[in-house]
């Protein structure tokens, strides 16, 4: 490179960077924000949970009022899973494949759990199961238990991850556009098997990505799960609810052993996440702008 | 899609449509005296309040962080733009009890603090900064993106006719990321006034000092007055329909804008 173009980069950088001092600053305000912020709660999480010891971390999470919570938060999980992955499937398909009025009202709808205070989304399902509530005295006099046990924190906790599948998808089937689709039936295929062979495979990735993030809220989920739960212990308590009751009652190594295990849960989807991103992107054609 | 909108009733729309209906149970005055009166009110303003202020630190440190991460390179600048995440894929509940140990007096934190006078956990100062936890996320997620895709050639063109640096960043580049801010900036604020989890453990929960809204309703169902856990409900989803709204005008907004986007 000569002296000339040289200079001539250096210029080019000048005018579209800061001057380095400002940058140190800039770049060390982020690092320290950051740092508080985040890396420190999360550090403190694992010394906490580790600071009597293996044994003893091991030992909090082999009580059994935590291996209940364990088994209830992945039941709970996978119940809201199921009946995500079928309404975000369904939702993403009309949505993307299909031209009909209040499209975008749909999408705001879908939305919708998303901007609720969990607390309120917990609330809702009292005001319709509870005694007093609209359904209530039918569910009473048919032993139909809802608030207060599993199906209650299963329906709370599908609300809130409502969105989550679909929101995934929607972009992603959109993109695809329907020419694939259009040309399996007109080779003679059927609605489903257009649906498994064709649809399916294209978006697996956007599936797992939706799956992942509804994963991560649902064993997660405090608020919500906390309205309906009623607290019943090695009954009706989740991991994050173990958690507070546990930290309310002082015993700090096994509450934060609980919150490691959920801690590493949300780590594991972060790299999971920005796994199945690298895919999603490599999926999809170089978009032309 | 007769489907989809049945099976969306059914886990959402009716629920809500329940909470509304319930309010109507009250009349007027009573569900006005429940709203207006002191402790839900500070309940209330405390929520909101913080939570504005919240999202306005959210809004700063939020715009400092995503010019690092995507205009500087500098060691570990993946790590943290990975980290940045972190507050959306924490379980509030473990948020909650790692920012209280944190600040707590003796903690890493709260113990220097403490030294200064300053008392974090049990305060409303807490409340705040669990809400600063918990918004990080929003802004850099929005604006990062628009800032990636924004062309250079426009900063040059301003540098060549003789912008300095101040006028090419708050006169050219930083009018084209204000509908991504206002965006994440909403969505902070909206975050931030819903949170419980985070929020709870550090608050010291007082009743008109450091109780939020979304507490106060789970005292209130806690103690069998649904009418009143309902009506503090409505009058929150009441402001988060309005900033969902809001958002939804910002993008339009941004679209017509833009329009090569």
């Amino acid at each position: 490179m000569t002296q000339r173009s040289l200079e001539w980069q250096t210029a080019r950088d000048d005018a579209r960077s800061e001057p380095r001092w400002i940058r140190w600053i800039v770049i060390s305000l982020a690092i320290i924000f950051l740092t508080i912020f985040v890396v420190l709660p999360l550090a403190l999480v694992f010394t906490q949970a580790f600071s009597r010891g293996l044994g003893a971390y091991l030992g909090a999470l082999a009580d059994p009022e935590a291996l209940s919570a364990i088994r209830l938060t992945l039941v709970v999980a996978a119940i809201s899973i199921s009946i995500n992955l079928v309404f975000g499937l369904m939702a993403a398909w009309a949505i993307a494949k299909f031209e009909f009025r209040g499209k975008t009202a749909l999408i705001s709808l879908i939305d919708l759990p998303f901007s609720v205070s969990p607390v309120i989304s917990g609330l809702v399902f009292v005001l319709l199961f509870g005694a007093q509530g609209f359904f209530g005295p039918w569910v009473q006099s048919h032993n139909i238990p809802i608030l207060f046990a599993v199906p209650g924190i299963a329906l709370a906790t599908t609300f809130v991850t409502f969105p989550f599948v679909a929101r995934a998808l929607i972009p992603l089937m959109q993109e695809q556009g329907t020419m694939e689709e259009e040309a399996a039936i007109s080779l003679g295929a059927s609605g489903l098997q257009t649906f498994f062979r064709v649809t399916l495979p294209n978006i697996k990735w956007g599936v797992l990505y939706g799956v992942l993030l509804c994963n991560a809220r649902a064993m997660g989920e405090f608020g919500a799960v906390s309205v309906v739960s009623g607290h019943i212990r090695g009954e009706t308590n989740t991991m994050p609810l173990l958690v507070e009751i546990l930290y309310n009652e002082y015993q700090f190594v096994s509450s934060f052993a609980i919150a490691s295990l959920l801690a590493m849960l949300a780590l594991i989807t972060l790299v999971a996440k920005t796994i199945l991103e690298r895919h999603l992107d490599e999926g999809q054609p170089a978009r032309g702008d | 899609m007769g489907l989809t909108l049945t099976w969306l009733s059914v886990i959402v729309l009716i629920p809500l449509a329940g909470l509304f209906l319930k309010t109507f149970e009250l009349s007027f005055d009573q569900f006005w005296d429940i709203v207006t009166s002191r402790r839900t009110l500070n309940a209330l303003k405390i929520s909101f309040g913080l939570a504005f202020l919240a999202a306005i630190v959210n809004l700063v440190m939020g715009m400092i962080i995503v010019w690092a991460l995507v205009r500087y390179r500098f060691p570990g600048r993946r790590l943290f733009d990975a980290i940045v995440d972190i507050p959306f894929a924490l379980p509030t509940a473990v948020a909650g009890v790692a920012l209280t140990s944190l600040f707590a007096q003796k903690g890493w934190l709260g113990a220097p603090l403490a030294e200064l006078g300053i008392k974090v956990a049990f305060t409303p100062i807490g409340i705040f900064v669990a809400m600063v936890f918990i918004g990080i996320p929003f802004v850099v997620r929005t604006v990062q993106p628009v800032l990636i895709d924004l062309d250079t050639e426009i900063e040059e063109a301003a540098a060549s006719l003789g912008a300095n640096r101040w006028h090419t960043v708050f006169r050219v580049i930083l009018p084209s990321l204000i509908p991504a801010m206002l965006t994440g900036f909403a969505l902070a604020f909206a975050r931030a006034v819903g949170e419980y989890g985070s929020v709870i453990f550090i608050a010291g929960n007082l009743p008109n000092i450091s109780e939020i809204a979304p507490l106060l309703i789970v005292i209130r169902l806690s103690e069998y007055r649904y009418a009143d856990a309902t009506a503090i409900a409505v009058v929150m989803l009441l402001a988060s329909f309005l900033i969902i709204f809001a958002v939804n005008r910002i993008q339009r907004w941004a679209q017509i804008r833009i329009p090569t986007h």
